[in-house]
This record gives structure tokens, C-alpha cells and sequence, in this order.
């Protein structure tokens, strides 16, 4: 049965080639936008580099002061992810780095962008960032405050360029010069709270560290000893904030959390909207969008193509074949067109994915087509041949024998 | 073998009621051929259809083998057609798509039987029309004769009881209509097969064992 199906829906599609073209088209374009979005979103997600014990570990992203008429959010400062998260008893760890900065720096007159960020010695011990050469700067080098630098391997090839070994080189940023005491392997820009090009001791920073204003552009990563001591830290430091007293007369109220790398990851900056349903909202109607309008297209072709095969569909409901098994095989031969144009969508992809790949449009982001974007490819393919596929298979199901035997 | 019963047909638009059957009542014996004649628009078509269930009578009974169908379903009446009745249409009505094979095949899909089967008793019935030669040619490959051999073909290839043939030598010149009728004459001959056939013919009609007039939706004889 189902080699008749076949035989049959790829005889009707070489029969229209003008109209199999423009339906394989709007498949393979929808799922190839598609493809390239869960790939983005499977690196985003799925990707642990260097996060790789983010499965236990909770993420301060965000302090929020609110008062009647007043409304400050932002990172925490040092002082106060120093003080308050680091008083909390359960965490084994609490890793501090600033956002990524941007400046200038200079290599023969040739202006190179470098981003840096500031963070402390748990941060290495927290994140497992691959170093190529050197190590991390120590719990004692940064309170020395020596002038230390880890790099990237990009850096390293944009400041000192094929140069084998660059540990001990000095490189120079917003008119400061490190020494250079690690390589390690880049992080992609969209793991932003990760990345950066130069990472240097929090305590050359030329802001204060020590300044006791509660907000301040810092990110904090509690560890915890198993996954089962998140939420006793989390609620830990909810009850940490509830007692900080409040910084000025002009609020009332502080809100900050420790919450999974997700929700920390897509954080609004306001707590009342959550990121995480925003993100999931955008994405289903970006998707939903992107998928309706050649899923009605599809539908078109295909009640056309009834019409055009009123007499087969006359022929074999006279010679047995009840209304389900032709709404069956109507359905079978549309996802065999979708699966069709599935296969040409992950080809695009593929170029695609190299093209952005090649170009470096995104930093340090290797986007590929694994498993899971197959998986999800194949899924968005069944799901839109099944839809574009249903209404057209009832209306024909619903054809009067005698009817689509005379249309002939 | 067929019986109708008062059958009335009465199609019906917002602005207008035509009658297209008016009282038929008919018993058609197992293994008779039957012709049924009567000019253009006269109904007896739709009463072939009403006999093939693939049309419902407005008013009337209508048995098969002492069966009354009127409360099947959709797929009990598909599957009654299947097993009982072949279907032969004036303009063939084969699948383009399909060769030659797999359309004379067809009715065999919606059985158990599997594609060895199918493909066995599809030859054999190709053979039975001397066709044998056109297995793997597709149906605008073939002679208007040939189409109709290939039609007769798929109605036979699951032994149907009742072939339900309309026109089906209306397309064909004199050679070739002979050639078709000749078929159906053995089908009905040798395998007992039970035939009503419409026709406007009245050469062919002569040939079978009764003639069934119609007029404006009436028997007339």
C-alpha cells in the first residue's frame, strides 16, 4: 500500500513541475530558516562551553531597586555579590566577573576592537574554560592585583599573530599593559556571560571595586555541591536580599535572584516580565508566522490538485476504498512531498550554516546541523505536511463519487 | 441477485426539483446480462449508480444478494463494493499515473493481499482481455480499445459477482466495441458473471439477455 502511495505521489508530482517547485520551495525556504534558528538556539542552549557544571550552578544577573516612583535595575556590583551572595553558607563557590567592556588597542598602528571583563579566582575554578597555554591567575594574584591577562586564542592571533607561545608577552588594553598568563579557547559572543577576548583581576579595574553602590554591572555564579542544594541556595539568597537593607530613600523594595543559566540567560531586566516566556512566546509566533503562510499555499496546491484528480479519487472509492483510507493516503503522499522538501531544507541549511559559519557574522559561533536540529527538522516537516495536509484530505474525502467520476 | 424496489431519484436545487427516477422496480437474476437503454438525460445512469451504491435512491429499496444496504456505513459500503461489484465507465477512468499493472491492481489494495498477489491475479486478468503484453505501459501509451480492455481488466481482477458497465463501448468504433462486448459476453459466459450494462446501442443491446428501456426516469419496458 504505502509503495502505491509512493509511486503515486511522486507520479503527481512530476506531473505539475511548475507547482511541485514553488511547493518545494516554500518547504525547504520555511524549514531552512527554521533549521538555522534551532541550530542558533540549540548552541545558545546547548552548548556548556565553558559553563559545563551549569547543571549545578545558579546565576546573578540582576539587581532591581523599586520604589513608588522609581525604578533602577541592573547588575550587581562586586561589593555588593562580595558581600551578600558571599555570605551565603551552602554554595561551595561563588564566581564574580563584570559584563565584556570594549576598547581599543593598538599592533603596529593597526587598531584592534578588544572586549575585556574583570573577574575573580573562583570564576576559573567555576568555569572550565579549555586553556591552550598558561593557567588562570590565582586566588593571591588577584589580591596583589597584579597586571595579569588570560586571552583568547583569537586575540592571541589578532595581538601577537602566529607567535607559538605568548605566555609571559605583555598586550596592552585601554592604555594598560598585562602580562599575558593564559590562552583559552573563544567563547562564542552569545554565551555573553561568559565571553570576552581579555579577561583581567577584578582588582586592576579602574572603577572601585569597593564601592558600595548595590548595582554595578557584575555577574555572580553560585556552585553548589549537588543539583539537589540549588534551590536551598536560591531560596538562601532570597532570604539574603529580603534582609539588605534598603540603598537610598527613593526605593522600597529589592529584587534580585539566583536562577538557572536560562532564566538568567534570557533576563528582561524587570521583574515583572519573565524572559523566559517572552523568548518562547517570540519564538512559537515567529515559527507559527513563518510556517503558515506556505502551509496555506500547500493547502491551495493541494485542493487544486484534488480537483484535478477528482476522477482517480471517483475511480478508487468505486472500487473500495472507504473516505478514512483516502484522507490515509492523501496524508502519506503530502508528507512525502514535506520529507521531500525537509531534505532539500537541511542541504540549504547546511550551506547556510557554513556561509555564516565562514563569514564569522556571529563571534566565535560555530553553528552546526547535529542530531537534535535533524530531530527537530523532521518533526517540523511531519507536523507541517500533517497540517497542510488534513483539510485538503477531508474536503476530497468528502467528494461525491458520481460527482468526481463526471468532473472528468 | 439485484432487486430495487420503488426506487425514486429527485435531485434538488434551491429554485428547482427534477425527477431523474420515477418508480423503478427491476429483479435482475445471478448471471444475467442486462442492457438498459433509453436517450441522453433519461436516468440511466444515475440507476446504475443507485446499483452500485455509488449514488443513494431518494426513495426505494435496494437489495443485493438479500442484503439491504441502506444503513451501512461509508466503510462497510466501501467494502461491499469491493468484494461484489466492477465498475467499467464509458471514458475509462484509469490513472494516468499508474501503469498499466498497477491500475488493473487497484480494487486488490483495499483487500489483504499482498503486492505478489496483487501483481498475480492483476496478470492473470490482463491476460483474460489479451492484454498481457502491456503490463508496464502506462494508460496514454494505450489505443481508446485497449483502455477499455484494461478498465474491464481491473473490474474483473477481484471476481466481483456484478459488473456494472456504462457505455463502455460508447468511445469505441465498431471493431473495437465488438471486441469489448465479446469480452464481457464470455466474462458472463464462462464465469457466470452477473452484467448490467447501459447502453445506446441497439446492436449491442440485442446481444444480451434483457433490455431495460427508460424514459424520463420510467421504465417503460
Amino acid at each position: 500500500m504505502l509503495k502505491n502511495y509512493f509511486k503515486i505521489a511522486i507520479a503527481v508530482l512530476r506531473r505539475r513541475k511548475f507547482f511541485t517547485a514553488i511547493s518545494l520551495f516554500g518547504i525547504s525556504f520555511t524549514l531552512t530558516i527554521l533549521m538555522v534558528l534551532t541550530a542558533f538556539i540549540d548552541k545558545v542552549v546547548g552548548d556548556d562551553y565553558p559553563d559545563k557544571k551549569r547543571d549545578r550552578s545558579l546565576y546573578i544577573t540582576r539587581l532591581e531597586e523599586v520604589g513608588p516612583t522609581n525604578m533602577s535595575s541592573a547588575g550587581p556590583s562586586f561589593y555588593f555579590l562580595n558581600h551578600y551572595a558571599g555570605s551565603l553558607k551552602i554554595p561551595v563557590k561563588l564566581g564574580i566577573s563584570s559584563g565584556y567592556n570594549g576598547t581599543n588597542t593598538y599592533v603596529n598602528n593597526k587598531k584592534i576592537a578588544v572586549n575585556y571583563k574583570y573577574t575573580n579566582a573562583d570564576y576559573w575554578d567555576i568555569l572550565e574554560y579549555d586553556f591552550t597555554e598558561g593557567k588562570a591567575f590565582n586566588k593571591q594574584e588577584v589580591e596583589n592585583a597584579e597586571k595579569l591577562a588570560v586571552i583568547s586564542t583569537d586575540m592571541k592571533k589578532a595581538y601577537f599573530g602566529d607567535e607559538s607561545t605568548v605566555v609571559g608577552k605583555y598586550i596592552e588594553a585601554d592604555n594598560v599593559k598585562y602580562r599575558v598568563c593564559g590562552v583559552v579557547k573563544n567563547v562564542p559572543l552569545t554565551s555573553y556571560l561568559t565571553y570576552s577576548d581579555i579577561y583581567l583581576p577584578y582588582t586592576v579595574s579602574k572603577t572601585d571595586y569597593n564601592d558600595k553602590a548595590y548595582r554595578g554591572g557584575y555577574t555572580g555564579i553560585l556552585l553548589a555541591n549537588s543539583k539537589s542544594d540549588l534551590s536551598k541556595i536560591h531560596d538562601e539568597y532570597e532570604q539574603v536580599i529580603h534582609k539588605v537593607p534598603m540603598e537610598s530613600k527613593d526605593f522600597d523594595h529589592i529584587y534580585s535572584h539566583a536562577d538557572p543559566y536560562i532564566t538568567s540567560y534570557l533576563d528582561t531586566g524587570n521583574e515583572k516580565q519573565s524572559g523566559v516566556v517572552i523568548a518562547l512566546t517570540a519564538i512559537g509566533l515567529f515559527a507559527f508566522l513563518l510556517m503558515l503562510l506556505p502551509t496555506i499555499n500547500l493547502v491551495n496546491i493541494n485542493i487544486t490538485r484534488i480537483m484535478e484528480r477528482s476522477s482517480e479519487i471517483g475511480v478508487r472509492k468505486a472500487f473500495g476504498a472507504s473516505s478514512k483510507t483516502l484522507v490515509y493516503q492523501f496524508i502519506i503522499e503530502n508528507l512525502i512531498l514535506t520529507l521531500l522538501g525537509g531534505l532539500i531544507g537541511v542541504l540549504f541549511s547546511i550551506i547556510i550554516l557554513k556561509i555564516i559559519n565562514s563569514e564569522n557574522l556571529i563571534a566565535n559561533l560555530e553553528l552546526s546541523l547535529n542530531f537534535t536540529v535533524l530531530l527537530i527538522g523532521l518533526v517540523i516537516c511531519l507536523v507541517f505536511g500533517f497540517l497542510s495536509g488534513v483539510y485538503p484530505a477531508w474536503r476530497m474525502s468528502k467528494l461525491n463519487v458520481v460527482t468526481a467520476l463526471k468532473a472528468q | 441477485m439485484i432487486s430495487l424496489q420503488n426506487i425514486q431519484k429527485v435531485y434538488r436545487t434551491n429554485t428547482i426539483e427534477t425527477l431523474a427516477l420515477n418508480s423503478i422496480n427491476l429483479n435482475i437474476k445471478k448471471g444475467e446480462f442486462l442492457s438498459i437503454m433509453g436517450p441522453s438525460g433519461c436516468g440511466k445512469s444515475t440507476l446504475l449508480n443507485i446499483m452500485g451504491l455509488l449514488d443513494a435512491p431518494s426513495k426505494g429499496d435496494i437489495k443485493i444478494d438479500d442484503q439491504k444496504l441502506d444503513h451501512f456505513t461509508d466503510k462497510q459500503l466501501a467494502q461491499f463494493r469491493n468484494k461484489k461489484l466492477g465498475f467499467i465507465f464509458q471514458s475509462y477512468h484509469l490513472i494516468n499515473d499508474l501503469k498499466v499493472l498497477d491500475n488493473v491492481s487497484l480494487p486488490l489494495l483495499y483487500r489483504n493481499s499482498s503486492e505478489k498477489e496483487r501483481k498475480q491475479s492483476a496478470s492473470e486478468a490482463l491476460g483474460k482481455v489479451g492484454l498481457s503484453n502491456r503490463v508496464n505501459h502506462f494508460p496514454t501509451q494505450l489505443s481508446g480499445g485497449q483502455k477499455q480492455r484494461v478498465a474491464i481488466a481491473r473490474a474483473i481482477v477481484g471476481k466481483p459477482e456484478i459488473i456494472l458497465a456504462d457505455e463502455p463501448t460508447g468511445n469505441l468504433d465498431s471493431v473495437m466495441g465488438n471486441e469489448v462486448m465479446d469480452i464481457l459476453l464470455q466474462l458472463n459466459k464462462t464465469e457466470g458473471t452477473t452484467i448490467v450494462m447501459v447502453t445506446h446501442d441497439e446492436h449491442m443491446a440485442k446481444k444480451t439477455h434483457r433490455l431495460m428501456r427508460l424514459f424520463d426516469g420510467s421504465q417503460v419496458q
